[in-house]
């Protein structure tokens, strides 16, 4: 099915004009819009993180390098035809879930949880995941007829279900929640009933209490400290105190860059990774957090144009849910910091300290700027 | 070309998801604004709130501990005061190897070997940023070895700080005392805001006493801290100024003391390589003069801190230097109440002025063998109660005794001041045992002990047997004999002086419950026999007395350590030296206007007149003005 409308953008974009930039712009299948977004983001980022790591510059220069990275990779794989993608979609998720059970029956011990594999280098196979589940979940529903029948629905569930369990068992709980949410996103995007979603959301609630026994003790701690931070302030409610206390001391414009005190004088615990929004909110106040968000908001909404834009369901879906899930980081996060929901082991996107999910992340948006920038005509 | 399912309408589908995508960019909005409605109401409603608990969080509030006050004597002499003195410190965060750089240190002599696991566990359990203190006060020798090896020991220094320093060391350890760390039990008795910051308490002597006094009153600054609470410096002016104000520490009271260095002095090299104690006082006022305790110890080991075997040798040495003898002895008091108890006789018409006694150098109740036996064993012959005074004839007052009665002996010399604390300004005062019936009865559980018999009225009437008291009584009760009834409770603080403006708040005398007698002659009688013990031609200590220049009074005494069996002989020479008898003196002088009061006891020192009266003699000689010192 050929329609007319696309055949003339694709060519008339390619027949325009164009400067030298936007020309290798185009060639390296790159979206200006979003990588300017995600760029922004990625320098302010670097300048909250100086400051949150206590000016230490081999830190930064180590965050860069991983950005360096990230783009590469996100290069890389903007330049992987969607097609190629879909291709190995189900290979792909295969091979993620071995490596789950690999990493539950060999990996290395970190901090309490077993979440790396190490072959050569280590790597958790949970990033991987974070891509596998949304692409195997738009894979499945790319011919099936959307809305998605209740049958169809129930493979999904399981689909969405054994990594999800894999990763909570490993324990990981907030990449486990993520991955769930990259596949729920996809089937509520492919247009699953809202009553369904309504009825799930209902079930939802027996669900947490069985989820409360499936959960750790420090998990639990974590969420009755929510409900009440000051009953233990120097315990497991210090997080939640300090960086309330940070953001709130903020107030509009902040106390300036590298001067706040609430992270400089180490009040403010794990200032660099998950907490680093209240150094932001510390130093530059509802003025600077509000910025940032806007600059998410934006690579979201650029993320949801581009799975509009996309001729197939398989890539709507996929665009769409990699945008959406990235809201899901960002809120998850803000709103971990500013106490409005449980400490879960979530970073702040292109913004916190460390490496692999920085990839993973990038390597989302090259799925969006290849699915953008190499659409076609549908493919028969 | 892939199959597609017959119903499956793309253009639908796209509509479909873009509905969808359009519902979740909503969702989206309304979820960021809901943490953006969150930050508003941290960053905006609550900003003040939390700009003051940010503020809170890293100011911290130190305690700045006080200056202790010094102590002087009563011509303003210091007798402890503070001095700045470097003291080794680790700071353990910036050690990297804590048992390797405390077998170092102890290598070059800096700590003992034995403190090392007490270091360690101080540096493992403190905060990591706070010194450990590794030794109080260096020498210039060990400032000096430290100073070349430094650049070896990163994070152990060396930091001067106010340490306590007595700079007459063993002579006033007993009376003043010292300080030391405190404990856990002085940190739960102690005022923690007062003491917050200190690290050192009295804990004998005036230091202990006057602590209230001395300690002063502890000030405070604040800090601009990290989360871990080390210092760090202010970033900006405006976070100084937004501080609170400072309370600066008050400053301890000085205290100025009744005792005079120079008669201090005197009665400390008097009694040197003796055991005892010297106490002399003014009588007409209850001023302590001198107060020692032999063997004495170097109070300065407490306040600078001393190793484990240092204070073991202390504690476990056999003639027990901690052991405050002037307040904590009680001894028998021997024949020195035979002036207490001839006033109480004439009183009570037990004896008058002309009964004599024949002395056969032993004397038998009626119906009993057992001989109580005198001093001098042929006898003094015929005496009346000057000579038994004078030449502390023991069988006149074995006869005298059973007319004058143990609960009368009781009644005067408890007027006098013995068997119960004098009230003195130093803490744990002993108050001594004067016997009595009812003393008796309460103080035994078996009904034979609790019977008084009488032999024990004859012994109790040379002050042997349950009678015990302090050399601090005697002197109180020598001061009540001196000045003929009149009677003050010792005191060793004469002033306490304001730091600051220098006021000064007197100690006045404290006259307590006099000794009345009715026939005044009763006195002049008894004192005049005391001044024949020391000046007239039969005294038992006119050896000291004689050839003195000012007229004194004085009564010897020797108190039994152990029973000697009836008919043995006993040679004082092969007896063991700590079996032989206590020496005792009191002593007063002038004698129509005392100004001083000695009271003296040597252990197992055999001769109250030969060896404690020398003693006795020599602090009165000091303050009398007929002494070696003059007093710099």
């Amino acid at each position: 099915m050929l329609r007319v409308s696309d055949t003339h953008h694709l060519l008339s974009a390619k027949a325009a004009p164009v400067s030298n930039f936007t020309g290798l712009i185009r060639k390296l299948n790159v979206d200006g819009p979003l990588l300017s977004g995600l760029l922004l983001i990625s320098i302010f980022g670097l300048f909250v993180l100086y400051s949150a790591a206590g000016e230490d510059t081999a830190l930064l220069l180590n965050q860069a390098i991983r950005l360096g990275v990230a783009v590469v990779a996100m290069l890389i794989v903007a330049q992987l035809p969607p097609d190629f993608l879909r291709r190995w979609t189900p290979l792909g998720y295969l091979l993620g879930l071995l490596l789950l059970v690999l990493v539950l029956t060999s990996g290395d011990v970190g901090q309490g949880a077993r979440r790396w594999l190490n072959i050569g280098i280590r790597f958790q196979p949970s990033e991987a995941m974070k891509l596998a589940v949304p692409m195997m979940t738009a894979w499945f529903l790319q011919d099936r007829q959307l809305p998605p029948r209740a049958g169809h629905l129930a493979i999904i569930a399981i689909l969405i279900a054994i990594p999800t369990f894999l990763i909570a068992k490993q324990p990981d709980l907030g990449t486990a929640l993520l991955i769930a949410a990259s596949g729920i996103i996809v089937i509520v995007l492919a247009g699953m009933s809202f009553r369904l979603i309504m009825g799930l959301g209902v079930l939802a609630i027996p669900g947490a209490y069985g989820l409360w026994h499936f959960m750790q003790d420090y998990q639990k701690q974590r969420v009755l400290t929510l409900l009440n931070p000051d009953s233990d302030p120097l315990g497991a409610g210090y997080n939640i105190i300090q960086s309330k206390i940070a953001m709130g001391s903020g107030g509009l414009f902040g106390k300036g860059w590298t001067n706040g005190s609430q992270a400089h004088l180490e009040f403010l615990p794990e200032r660099h990774t998950d907490f680093i929004f209240a150094v932001l909110g510390e130093e530059f106040g509802l003025f600077g957090v509000v910025s940032l968000l806007v600059l998410y908001t934006f690579v979201i909404g650029r993320g949801l144009f581009i799975a509009v834009q996309a001729h197939d369901t398989y890539s709507r879906l996929l665009a769409g849910s990699i945008s959406l899930t990235f809201l899901v980081y960002v809120f998850v996060n803000t709103a971990m910091v500013t106490g409005l929901v449980p400490v879960v082991g979530v970073p702040l996107p292109l913004v916190s300290f460390g490496g692999t999910s920085m990839v993973t992340l990038m390597a989302g948006f090259g799925i969006l700027m290849s699915i953008h920038s190499q659409r076609k005509l549908l493919p028969h | 070309m892939r199959l597609l399912s017959p119903i499956k309408d793309h253009h639908l589908e796209r509509r479909l998801f873009i509905g969808r995508a359009i519902f979740c960019a909503v969702l989206s909005v309304l979820l960021l604004s809901l943490v953006i409605a969150r930050l508003v109401q941290l960053q905006v409603f609550d900003h003040e709130l939390f700009a003051e608990k940010s503020q809170g969080n890293r100011v911290r509030i130190e305690a700045v501990a006080p200056i202790r006050g010094l102590v002087f004597d009563r011509k303003g002499r210091v007798i402890a005061e503070n001095l700045p003195a470097y003291q080794l410190e680790l700071i353990p965060e910036q050690v990297d190897d804590i048992d390797d750089t405390l077998q170092r240190l102890a290598a070059l002599n800096l700590i003992e070997s034995d403190d090392i696991e007490r270091f360690k566990e101080l540096s493992r359990t403190g905060q990591q940023f706070k010194p450990v203190t590794l030794k109080f006060r260096l020498s210039d020798a060990e400032i000096a070895n430290f100073a070349i090896q430094r650049p070896r020991f990163p994070g152990v220094d060396f930091q001067p700080r106010l340490v306590r320093h007595y700079p007459h060391g063993q002579l006033f350890s007993h009376a003043v005392g010292y300080v030391g760390a405190l404990n856990t039990a002085d940190v739960q008795r102690l005022d923690s805001g007062r003491y917050a910051g200190t690290s050192h308490t009295g804990k004998t002597g005036v230091e202990a006493s006057k602590e209230d006094n001395l300690h002063g009153d502890a000030g405070f600054r604040h800090l601009i801290t990290n989360a871990r609470g080390r210092q760090v410096p202010a970033d900006s002016s405006e976070l100084l100024e937004s501080l609170p104000i400072d309370e600066n520490a008050s400053p301890g009271a000085n205290i100025y003391l009744s005792l005079d260095l120079d008669v201090q002095k005197a009665a400390f090299d008097a009694l040197a390589g003796r055991r005892g104690a010297v106490v002399a006082l003014d009588p007409t006022n209850g001023e302590i003069l001198a107060l020692v305790s032999a063997p004495s110890f170097d109070p300065n080991l407490f306040a600078v801190g001393m190793s484990n075997a240092q204070y073991g040798e202390l504690r476990n040495n056999p003639d027990r230097p901690l052991f405050n003898r002037a307040v904590l002895g009680t001894y028998p008091p021997g024949s020195t109440i035979k002036p207490m108890l001839s006033l109480a006789a004439l009183e009570t018409g037990a004896t008058n002025l002309t009964r004599k006694t024949i002395c056969r150098g032993y004397f038998q109740l009626e119906g009993n063998e057992h001989r109580y036996r005198d001093w001098k064993p042929e006898g003094h012959g015929p005496v009346d109660l000057h000579d038994a005074i004078a030449q502390s004839c023991d069988v006149y007052f074995y006869e005298l005794s059973g007319d004058l009665g143990i609960d009368n002996m009781h009644e005067y010399l408890t007027r006098f001041g013995l068997g119960s604390a004098t009230g003195i300004d130093l803490i744990g005062e002993r108050g001594g045992i004067v016997p009595s019936r009812e003393w008796k009865r309460n103080n035994f559980s078996d009904r034979d002990n609790q019977r008084w018999y009488n032999g024990e009225t004859v012994i109790a009437s040379i002050g042997q047997g349950f009678m015990l008291a302090t050399p601090l009584q005697l002197a109180v009760a020598t001061g009540a004999l001196a000045t003929r009834g009149e009677r003050f409770q010792p005191h060793m603080v004469a002033a306490v002086e304001d730091a600051i403006t220098g006021a000064r708040s007197i100690t006045q005398p404290k006259s307590i419950a006099n000794v009345d007698i009715r026939n005044e002659f009763y006195w002049q009688y008894v004192l005049e026999a005391m001044h024949d013990v020391m000046q007239g031609p039969r005294g038992t200590a006119r050896a000291v007395g004689m050839g003195a220049p000012y007229e004194m009074a004085g009564k010897s005494g020797t108190a039994q350590v152990i029973s000697i069996a009836q008919d043995d002989e006993y040679d004082e020479d092969e007896l063991e030296e700590r079996l032989r008898d206590h020496a005792l003196f009191i002593s007063f002088a002038p004698l129509d206007d005392p100004k001083i009061v000695v009271a003296v006891i040597v252990e197992n020192g055999s001769s109250g007149s030969g060896v404690a009266a020398p003693i006795a003699k020599a602090v009165m000689d000091q303050y009398l003005g007929f002494g070696d010192a003059t007093g710099q």
